[in-house]
């Protein structure tokens, strides 16, 4: 497409919404759950064309961020003790622990190897064999399928030194404690993930909290279309759930995926950094892929963590603060000295309003 | 939270496997979770797995509401 027409496009989106917006009395306020949808909203710079009517908030759906300090002191752990080999998608690897962070583990001599894909984790088990390899299960919908399907072809490659060290979420129970937020009027559901589990799914938002969403792509103008539904259905005071991506996203989601996960997972209880315990909103391995869960194969002895209190993070995973509200944001907290996992992962909140700047005071 | 990418799956490499391009960068990846890929299809790559292959009618229609919202805003500035 002409970049010409994608610029006419987004001026008449913009000013569509401005118009509606115009007549109507109370601001709106809109998260977008998922991370990469945070940072294609602050590169596009697409904040800037509303007026302060229009606020948009960054939700928990960052998976680095919604991490437990605990976490990555667990993961140091398994390689410090035992030797493992801990593997890893990148973005975790600077995040802070209680006393340094996985790249640090692997400056001190340890084993800490960054894959782009779970079933690296095969070859690499293979490749050391005897010694324990351990993927950190970090991730959402997008990511679980992925892992379970590396878990079964280890199954049955019958290899015995791979476990996987779950902290897995998904994002139906933290999004319906979300809907019940008063002031929130609506939702930009995630694209990827709703791949995954399909846009029938949120129908509760609609149904049972009377708040709009609308599933989208990752374009400027996905998702400015998708901000143009959700302001006119929350004007006409109507809830809705939309499918904007259609070109990705099926009504059901992916089936194979789903039976993928059903046969390797279990829903359990997780850790959410912000949110707290949620149940039924994380995942446990189930017989016979149990064998895996490197809980169950290890023991773990750490220390009770505590986060920075001066870090926001926690609140700006909710919608509850803007980056620019934290005392340390630009000054002790930056992208080579994060302080907290909403400046490290790239699809944090903080690390997208340091990078893309301008916007800061928006919303 | 989960970049994903298209491309193109060129070849099938077997044992569930498809050989995908874009733009000249090649890959292998992961057909399990879209078994009904077909060589020429665009598939939605996430972490080493096809997750979804794109659906190019829809693609199509996108792109028409895009060129009505590009004319409507030149008519706007006409009127
Ligand atoms: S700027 Fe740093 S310290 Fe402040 S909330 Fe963000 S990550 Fe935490």
């Amino acid at each position: 497409m002409k970049i010409d027409i994608e610029q006419k496009a987004a001026r008449k989106l913009a000013s569509d919404i401005n118009s509606m917006l115009s007549k109507h009395t109370r601001p709106v306020k809109f998260m977008e759950v998922c991370g990469t949808h945070t940072m294609a909203i602050h590169s596009s710079g697409i904040k800037s064309l509303f007026t302060r009517k229009l606020l948009l908030v960054s939700g928990p759906g960052c998976p680095v961020c919604v991490t437990e300090k605990l976490f990555i002191d667990q993961a140091i752990f398994l390689g410090r003790e035992y030797g493992a080999c801990l593997v890893t998608f990148g973005d975790l690897i600077r995040v802070p622990g209680s006393e340094g962070s996985l790249a640090d583990l692997r400056s001190k001599g340890g084993l800490v190897k960054v894959v782009y894909s779970p079933m690296d984790a095969v070859k690499i088990a293979i490749d050391m064999e005897p010694k324990p390899v351990i993927f950190l299960g970090v991730g959402f919908e997008t990511t679980i399928p992925t892992v379970a399907a590396t878990l079964k072809a280890a199954r049955s490659r019958n290899i015995r030194n791979l476990f996987v060290l779950p902290a897995f979420k998904t994002i139906h129970r933290p999004l319906k404690i979300l809907a019940s937020q008063e002031e929130l009027t609506g939702f930009l559901l995630p694209g990827h993930v709703s791949a995954i589990i399909g846009s029938n799914s949120y129908d509760y938002l609609a149904r049972d909290y009377h708040k709009p969403g609308v599933v989208t792509g990752f374009d400027a103008l996905d998702i400015l279309l998708a901000i143009r539904s959700l302001v006119d259905m929350a004007i006409n005071n109507e809830a809705r759930i939309e499918n904007n991506y259609k070109t990705v996203v099926k009504t059901n989601g992916n089936a194979f995926a789903m039976a993928l996960i059903d046969e390797v997972f279990e829903p359990a209880k997780a850790s959410w950094r912000g949110l707290g315990t949620i149940p039924e909103s994380g995942l446990a391995l189930k017989a016979p892929y149990d064998i895996f869960d490197a809980y169950r194969q290890f023991e773990i002895q750490v220390a009770p963590t505590a986060d920075d209190a001066r870090c926001k993070c926690a609140r700006i995973l909710t919608g509850e603060l803007t980056p620019n509200q934290c005392g340390l944001f630009g000054t002790e907290c930056m992208p080579e000295t994060p302080v907290g996992p909403c400046m490290v992962s790239s699809e944090g909140t903080c690390a997208a309003y340091y990078k893309y700047g301008g916007s800061f005071f928006e919303s | 939270m989960c970049l994903a990418v298209p491309m193109k799956l060129v070849e099938f490499t077997g044992d569930g496997v498809g050989k995908v391009d874009a733009g000249g960068v090649k890959a292998d990846v992961s057909l399990v979770m879209a078994p009904e890929a077909k060589i020429g299809d665009y598939l939605i790559i996430h972490a080493g797995f096809a997750i979804e292959v794109l659906d190019y009618e829809e693609a199509m229609t996108r792109l028409d509401l895009f060129r009505e919202l590009a004319e409507a805003t030149a008519n706007e500035a006409i009127d």
